[in-house]
């Protein structure tokens, strides 16, 4: 079933909370949405599964206009991010409920919920009350609550955020599995960023009352609308240095320790102008002295991180910079070494306002091909 | 609190052994009396031994109270029958008014709501006789004085604010996503009112109960001015032993503990409730 939501607004009192927000999920697809907490991203869910009304715009599932629809005729699955768990109940009844509330027999019942513990590896403690459930086992009954019924669409609110880190992980790679199997419409709140980027089609970053960017995750991660945007994703986070293009004889380039680094032609636009460079510690190499646009730096730190190795060097107006290698690729000799960053993965943005520099048509057409 | 020395623990019996001693001691020395002829009670100084009859409970419970006037009729069996149906029946009326109305005004905030709630409050706040002078006027008007009925409803006045407002913050308590998620999965609010609310509420419901029962049955002035002889709950029935040859002490003393036995036993058993509802805490996940 398709989610389309159209310029809504909605407010708690004086405090907006969303404001002319539109989005569009298609029908089996998984969208995360991703952003910073009282972003909106519960209070959207909400709006979704009919918990609470908008003050304007409207909702529609499936094609079908849900105004005035009770949440119990919605057909949605949904899983809280509290869990929210019946306490009174035991694990299966909890999960049967909205089996129960399809009149479905006991028999059936009973065998879909042995389907789905078996499947969430929760069916040696069925008979369990929450409180004598583990928080690892509690997320997979209240996984297990919104998948038993099949739902044609699945609303997760941010499931992995109250299980310890061991859990997070395997469910991390367990999830992509288990909703692909669900065939099911799927919005994924979360504000881990890998677990946005693992497990969905599509991100809608959420900021400001709205959805500042939405794309696929490669989309995000490599050319984010904005500063705030492009902080969000990466581990390290992206470099950010306050630079000023200037017109060269080869194209415009930027100033790093007094080296000339030269960047996209398709920058051209941004000579002169005060801007912010970004970009990833990933699209940093050590070079040797002699390298084209060799930026010398002094390192002061170097972290292994099982597959990779972080380095902390500073430029020579003491300028961080954070650059990440392979872990088994050899580092700089000294404490006096070049980087090079890959012009490719050089992001410029407008100081002021923060968002991102577009590259001039010409030869935008030519690096997406 | 992890090490606690002998001599603290001690010193904590003593206190407690104080404290019970202090509040218990009353209704232990009623107890005696109850035991007691009116003789061996007013002699001085008092003794706490005595040779116990029962004639005071026999009395009570065959409704013939001989005194040295003469033989007395007294009808305390069917006081304490009437204190317990007003009670019940009370409290019940004021469980299926006050718990769905709780539950609106906890859960869904609507105009005037909190308005409504604090006015139902306030109807604790006037002196009952100032209540009761236009109340007896109206009643003998529209012929619902010295009625069960009549008398029902006016209790309402102790026990439906009462109810209201304790069972209103259990309500409150449940987080309100555990209601969600049971709407989402299909049920109705209806539904969801019967299966969710109310068994995580029930603490609260048998809490509020228990009281409202105790205020009920405690209650002196309603039934006073409202009720007849044969309608009369034990409180005010309990006037009977002051008679024109003095005051029936043992008799009181045997109508005051058969009139406690009914909410010692109902506190007892809702005490249970109570416990569990503490240990409950499994609510927020």
């Amino acid at each position: 079933m398709s989610i389309e939501l159209s310029n809504i607004r909605k407010s708690f009192k004086d405090n907006v909370v969303l404001e002319d927000l539109s989005l569009e999920v298609a029908t089996g697809e998984t969208l995360v949405l991703f952003g910073p907490s009282g972003a909106g991203k519960t209070v959207l869910l909400r709006l979704i599964a009919g918990v609470v009304d908008p003050d304007e715009g409207s909702i529609r599932l499936g094609g079908q206009d849900m105004a005035g629809v009770e949440p119990e005729d919605r057909g949605i699955g949904m899983a809280f991010q509290n869990f929210a768990l019946f306490p009174h109940m035991d694990a299966h009844a909890n999960i049967a409920s909205p089996l129960e509330a399809r009149r479905s027999s006991a028999q059936e019942i009973d065998g879909r919920v042995e389907d789905v513990s078996q499947l969430l590896k929760i069916d040696h403690v069925l008979h369990h009350k929450p409180k004598e459930l583990s928080n690892g086992q509690k997320q997979r009954t209240a996984l297990g609550r919104a998948l038993v019924a099949q739902p044609s669409i699945l609303l997760l609110d941010d499931p992995l955020r109250n299980v310890d880190a061991k859990l997070r992980f395997e469910m991390r790679l367990e999830l992509p599995r288990l909703l692909s199997s669900q065939n099911a419409t799927v919005i994924y709140v979360t504000q881990d960023y890998k677990e946005a980027m693992a497990l969905c089609d599509r991100i809608a970053v959420m900021s400001d009352r709205g959805i500042a960017q939405i794309g696929t995750p490669e989309e995000i991660y490599l050319t984010p609308k904005t500063i705030a945007i492009a902080r969000l994703f990466g581990d390290p986070s992206i470099n950010l240095l306050d630079v000023t293009p200037e017109a060269g004889e080869e194209g415009p380039y930027v100033r790093l320790s007094g080296a000339k680094v030269p960047i996209r032609n398709g920058y051209g636009q941004a000579i002169g102008k005060d801007c912010v460079l970004g970009v990833r510690p990933e699209s940093i190499r050590f070079v040797d002295a002699a390298a084209a646009g060799a930026v010398p730096v002094t390192i002061e730190a170097e972290t292994p991180l099982n597959e990779k190795t972080v380095t902390l060097a500073v430029t020579a107006r003491n300028r961080e910079i954070l650059i990440s290698r392979p872990a088994t690729t050899p580092g700089p000799d000294s404490n006096d070494a070049h980087i090079v960053l890959e012009p490719d993965g050089v992001l410029l943005f407008d100081r002021e306002t923060g968002a991102r520099v577009e590259t001039e048509p010409a030869t935008a057409a030519g690096e997406a091909a | 609190m992890e090490h606690t020395s002998t001599l603290e623990k001690a010193l904590r019996g003593v206190a407690i052994t104080c404290v019970i001693l202090f509040f218990m001691f009353p209704i232990f020395w009623i107890v005696l009396m109850s035991f007691q002829t009116n003789e061996t009670i007013l002699r001085v100084p008092p003794s706490i031994i005595f040779d116990p009859t029962i004639q005071n409970y026999v009395a009570l419970i065959t409704g013939r109270l001989e005194t040295s006037a003469g033989s007395l009729e007294i009808n305390f069996m069917s006081n304490l029958w009437n204190s317990l149906f007003l009670s019940s029946a009370s409290v019940a009326v004021g469980l299926i008014l006050g718990v769905p109305a709780a539950y609106a005004f906890g859960r869904l905030k609507f105009r005037g709501s909190e308005d409504i709630a604090f006015t139902l409050l306030s109807f604790r706040f006037a002196p009952p006789l100032l209540v009761l002078l236009p109340l007896t006027i109206y009643f003998q008007q529209i012929g619902l004085a010295d009625t069960y009925f009549g008398l029902i409803w006016v209790y309402q006045l102790i026990v439906l604010p009462l109810i209201l407002w304790i069972v209103r913050g259990y309500f409150e308590d449940i987080p309100a996503d555990i209601e969600n998620a049971y709407r989402v999965a299909g049920h109705s609010w209806f539904s969801t009112f019967r299966k969710v609310a109310l068994p995580l509420a029930m603490p609260g419901i048998a809490a509020a109960g228990l009281l409202a029962f105790i205020f009920a049955w405690n209650n002196f002035i309603f039934a006073l001015v409202l009720a007849s002889a044969d309608k009369q709950p034990v409180t005010v029935g309990a006037l009977a032993f002051v008679t024109a040859s003095g005051i029936q002490y043992g008799q009181v003393a045997a109508g005051v503990v058969l009139s406690i036995l009914p909410t010692l036993a109902l506190a007892l058993y809702a005490q249970r409730y109570l416990v569990e509802g503490l240990s409950l805490g499994a609510v927020k996940g």
